[in-house]
């Protein structure tokens, strides 16, 4: 019996690999399908893989564990999966499939790796995971709706300044210390609250709001104050990854309103110089800094982290270990910071790959959508949640593998974390708003011109000779 | 739009450097000393031994009926540092092959016959370059000097042994270990063959000499040097050592005496930019191409220093240091006419049906010299051997080329020397290259040469 069990764990690890490289070349297949018919089989297709790399991942947890909690846990989740792509396709026909497909493949991922990793047998942790996520797709329902009927979150800029530098301040001031970072509020004893997840959509809105109408200079140096206000209170409470994406995200929207590289340029600079000058200024940071450049010096002491990070990316090497036949649970905080290293153990390289390829495509379905849309508010608005949500699976890829320093974020939807999570769902659900509002838009582009064409139709039914005064040669 | 190709650029930059991590390093990392991830293994896999090509045993798991393992080392102390531990943490080649000794190649079969009668299975067993002969009289020739000895076949760069002292024994190392841990001047655990840095004394005029040689383009019939003994360039003087007078002589007999007069005078006419590449070139400032855990030998010259640095650095003293394993390479190149070819300790990998899993061939590092530079510094170190410092080896039965150092050293005020030999043996068509280092031995001919023929006496009798 435990032979075929071993067999089965054995097949199972390529068969995952080879379900998540079909799902992960549709999603780029897709691109290039113009009809429609065959994107829908696409999206299908897709749909197909996603069920059935959960199902055998969680076939394979259940024949190591032998656990029924998490027989019922996979029951729950296939519900939820299905119930959140029916309905947003049935109330959003004009929602971008790909968008919601990769949320759902990057959702079923963490699922998987969440539940692998809870270190009790019972899956609280993966269980409170999964009940964030429900509640947040519920809330994600509706933002789209709100996106397209009300103009008046194009006005507020100055509501978002204020909520946003509030939080950042609160969580500054009053905030108890965790891991060395002052990150996140109690609210209740079941949720800690992180609101630098959530500032930075407030964050987005608030420089896209001053940003919009670029043409005025003076607003250009009110966003660049509040992104400094912001980028501040996040390095002195030393959240590095946070304050890190709040910049670039800045300079992109900067650059992409402005269309000034010397600005962006300047920006550049200064940031560097800031950065050497916060090298020499806080010691937290030189820390870090020489931690990455030679992690084993300090094995025990600062580099333990990263050095089995390291380890666990080594031994996964192209096809994994296999789930619940590696140690990924020896990386400190592998759960929230070093998901991609866990993945890559026992899931393997190719996985790792083909998700990182998923995450690109979630960023180029961001940016596209940006560049498609022609109110200036909501093109910046787009770019900037791309950015961030691009600059944030850099920093946490980048650092699990020692090619950048590493600052402690989350992998987006992969990850352990309820207000990462919370955040990111929001996010891709106001992108997918924004993607409806493109629609709306072509569509009626498509009536304007429909009625230009009768008109037109109708005018050159008019008696010959008037309306041509061309001619007349 | 620019932004987009930056951030797609940064996705793929991802995937590139995690394939890179698999391809290239992923071995290094797998076996680096604090990797954890093969221990779990132990629970299904037996650790597989290490054995010598002809089949000695160096390491076993040997298992009672009530499925305890023990680890055995039948040379005890012998192998320490070279085969090293696997309890407490790990070195030597138990670290260095971990992964091998933890996997299991035998047929699928015999596999899932083992899973299911709940046996485990046995890991591969390692096979090593290692002699025990020539490990064992190394081994008591170094006697109770602390210090070490390398031995290697420079046509193939084989390990042939590898000894450090002061030792420990690796079967009762968890009994031992927290006497060893806190004894911190005698330092038993560190491999002094691979991680003890030394001053080189004479032995760097190897290098002194070829640096010589390229600047005069092979030339050195007319160099004449008149020792008297001393050499006084700005307040800094080099004496030969124990008062002697050399007189007249030629870069060869200055050579085999080990004129410190002489080659701190050549020192003086070196470009030393040029001294500073042919050293790093030579593998100092720069990791050894091994994946022993050593130390960096230290090269300091420069354009800017000044003539006292220079005239000590020529003869192997002022800041330069080096591992003993590092000299026994430089001595290799020469050797084997120039080539250094890459050291190398493990063989091959096996199953335990005894089916090859895995195999070292022999590789070149590099092309370090030209044949004819080789043939000279031979030839002088040849001379050394008849005539100079290290005459002790001639009249052995074989013939030998050497170099002999007496390092002198100043730590925190306490001085003395240390005892150096660099060399080899049959030298038309070089057996074996040996270096030792005895702390505290005096000159090289008084304790290291000895020790080296007793070395050369066990490998040709």
């Amino acid at each position: 019996m435990s032979n075929l069990i071993n067999l089965a764990v054995q097949v199972s690890r390529y068969l995952i690999i080879v379900l998540m490289v079909i799902y992960t070349v549709q999603s780029y297949t897709v691109f290039r399908r113009t009809n429609v018919r065959a994107k829908e089989y696409v999206f299908l297709r897709q749909n197909v893989s996603m069920f059935f790399l959960h199902f055998i991942a969680f076939l394979v947890m259940f024949l190591k564990t032998m656990n029924m909690t998490l027989a019922v846990f996979y029951g729950a989740q296939v519900i939820y999966l299905a119930a959140t792509l029916i309905l947003f396709k049935n109330l959003y026909p004009k929602a971008s499939k790909l968008l919601i497909n990769n949320m759902c493949m990057l959702l079923t991922v963490g699922f998987i790796m969440v539940t692998r990793l809870s270190a009790d047998h019972s899956c609280n942790q993966a269980i409170k995971q999964f009940k964030i996520v429900v509640a947040g797709t519920a809330m994600a329902l509706i933002i789209p709706v709100i996106i397209r009927k009300l103009l008046v979150i194009t006005k507020m800029t100055w509501a978002y300044s204020f909520v946003g530098i509030g939080l950042l301040g609160l969580v500054f001031v009053a905030a108890r210390v965790t891991n060395g970072a002052k990150l996140s509020l109690n609210i209740g004893s079941f949720f800690t609250f992180q609101p630098s997840e959530f500032v930075k959509i407030i964050f987005v809105f608030a420089v896209a709001g001053l940003l919009a109408d670029a043409k005025d200079f003076k607003r250009v140096v009110i966003a660049t104050g509040l992104a400094a206000v912001h980028v501040l209170i996040l390095v002195i409470s030393t959240d590095l990854g946070s304050a890190l994406i709040f910049f670039i995200t800045y300079l992109v929207m900067l650059f992409a309103s402005t269309r000034n590289p010397f600005l962006v340029l300047t920006g550049i600079i200064s940031g560097a110089l800031a950065s050497i000058a916060a090298y020499f200024m806080f010691s937290h940071i030189r820390v870090r800094v020489a931690i990455w450049r030679d992690p084993f010096s300090d094995y025990s002491g600062g580099g333990y982290q990263i050095c089995q990070s390291l380890f666990s990316i080594a031994a996964g090497g192209w096809f994994g270990t296999g789930l619940y036949q590696g140690s990924p649970d020896a990386i400190p905080y592998v759960e929230q910071d070093m998901m991609f290293s866990a993945i890559t153990e026992e899931l393997g390289g190719i996985f790792s790959i083909c998700l990182l390829l998923v995450c690109m495509s979630c960023f180029i379905m961001f940016i596209n959508i940006s560049m498609k849309l022609t109110n200036r508010f909501y093109r910046l608005v787009a770019l900037g949640l791309g950015t961030t949500y691009a600059v944030q699976v850099f920093l946490t890829v980048g650092g699990g593998m020692k090619l950048i320093p590493l600052t402690g974020v989350t992998l987006p939807l992969v990850s352990y974390g309820g207000s990462s999570v919370l955040s990111t769902l929001i996010m891709f659900a106001i992108v997918q708003g924004l993607y409806m509002l493109r629609r709306d838009e072509e569509d009626k582009d498509e009536e304007e011109r429909f009625k230009k064409f009768q008109q037109q139709y109708q005018s050159s039914g008019d008696p010959a000779g008037y309306g041509n005064p061309g001619g007349q040669y | 739009m620019i932004v987009t190709y930056v951030f797609v650029f940064l996705f793929l930059l991802l995937v590139g450097y995690l394939i890179y991590l698999n391809v290239v390093k992923r071995e290094e990392i797998n076996s680096n000393v604090y990797n954890t991830k093969q221990d779990t293994r132990t629970d299904t896999v037996i650790r597989g031994s290490i054995v010598t090509e002809e089949g000695v045993v160096l390491a076993v798991t040997n298992v009672d009926e009530n499925g305890n393992e023990t680890r055995y080392y039948p040379y005890s102390n012998v192998f320490a540092h070279v085969i090293g531990y696997a309890n407490n943490g790990k070195a030597g080649l138990e670290a260095i092959a971990n992964k091998d000794l933890l996997s299991s190649h035998s047929s699928l079969l015999s596999q899932l016959n083992n899973e299911s009668g709940n046996d485990k299975s046995q890991g591969d067993t390692v096979v090593v370059t290692l002699n025990p002969t020539l490990q064992q009289a190394a081994y008591n020739a170094l006697g109770s000097y602390k210090g070490a000895v390398v031995v290697l076949e420079p046509g193939s760069g084989k390990i042939l042994a590898m000894v450090s002292k002061p030792d420990f024994n690796p079967n009762t190392i968890s009994e031992e270990w927290q006497s060893m841990v806190t004894n911190e001047s005698n330092s038993a655990l560190l491999n002094r063959a691979t991680q003890g840095l030394y001053p080189p004394g004479s032995t760097f005029k190897i290098l002194t000499t070829l640096a010589y040689l390229r600047e005069n383009n092979g030339n050195y019939e007319n160099f004449f040097f008149d020792c008297t003994g001393t050499l006084t360039e700005e307040n800094v003087t080099i004496t030969c050592y124990n008062q002697s007078v050399h007189g007249r002589e030629d870069l060869k007999s200055a050579f085999a005496h080990s004129c410190n007069t002489a080659f701190s005078h050549i020192g003086l006419d070196l470009d030393c930019g040029q001294f500073k590449k042919l050293a790093e070139r030579f593998l100092f400032n720069t990791s050894l191409p091994t994946q022993f855990p050593h130390s960096e030998s230290v090269f300091k010259l420069n354009r800017d220093s000044s003539y006292g640095e220079i005239m000590t650095t020529s003869i192997g003293q002022g800041d330069t240091l080096v591992t003993p394993l590092h000299m026994a390479l430089i001595t290799s190149a020469v050797a084997n006419g120039g080539v250094l070819m890459k050291p190398y300790c493990v063989a091959r990998v096996e199953n335990s049906d005894g089916d090859t899993v895995s195999e070292t061939k022999p590789s070149i590092y590099g092309k370090m010299m030209t044949p004819e530079e080789a043939g000279v510094l031979t030839e002088f170190m040849k001379e050394t051997v008849t005539s100079g410092t290290a005459v002790e080896l001639s009249y052995s039965g074989y013939s030998a080329a050497g170099k002999t150092g007496s390092a002198e050293y100043d730590s925190g005020g306490v001085t003395g020397t240390h005892s150096w030999f660099v060399g080899f043996s049959n030298v038309d068509d070089p057996d074996i290259v040996v270096a030792v280092i005895a702390e505290d031995g005096g000159t090289g001919s008084q304790t290291a040469v000895p020790i080296a023929r007793a070395i050369f006496d066990a490998y040709y009798y």
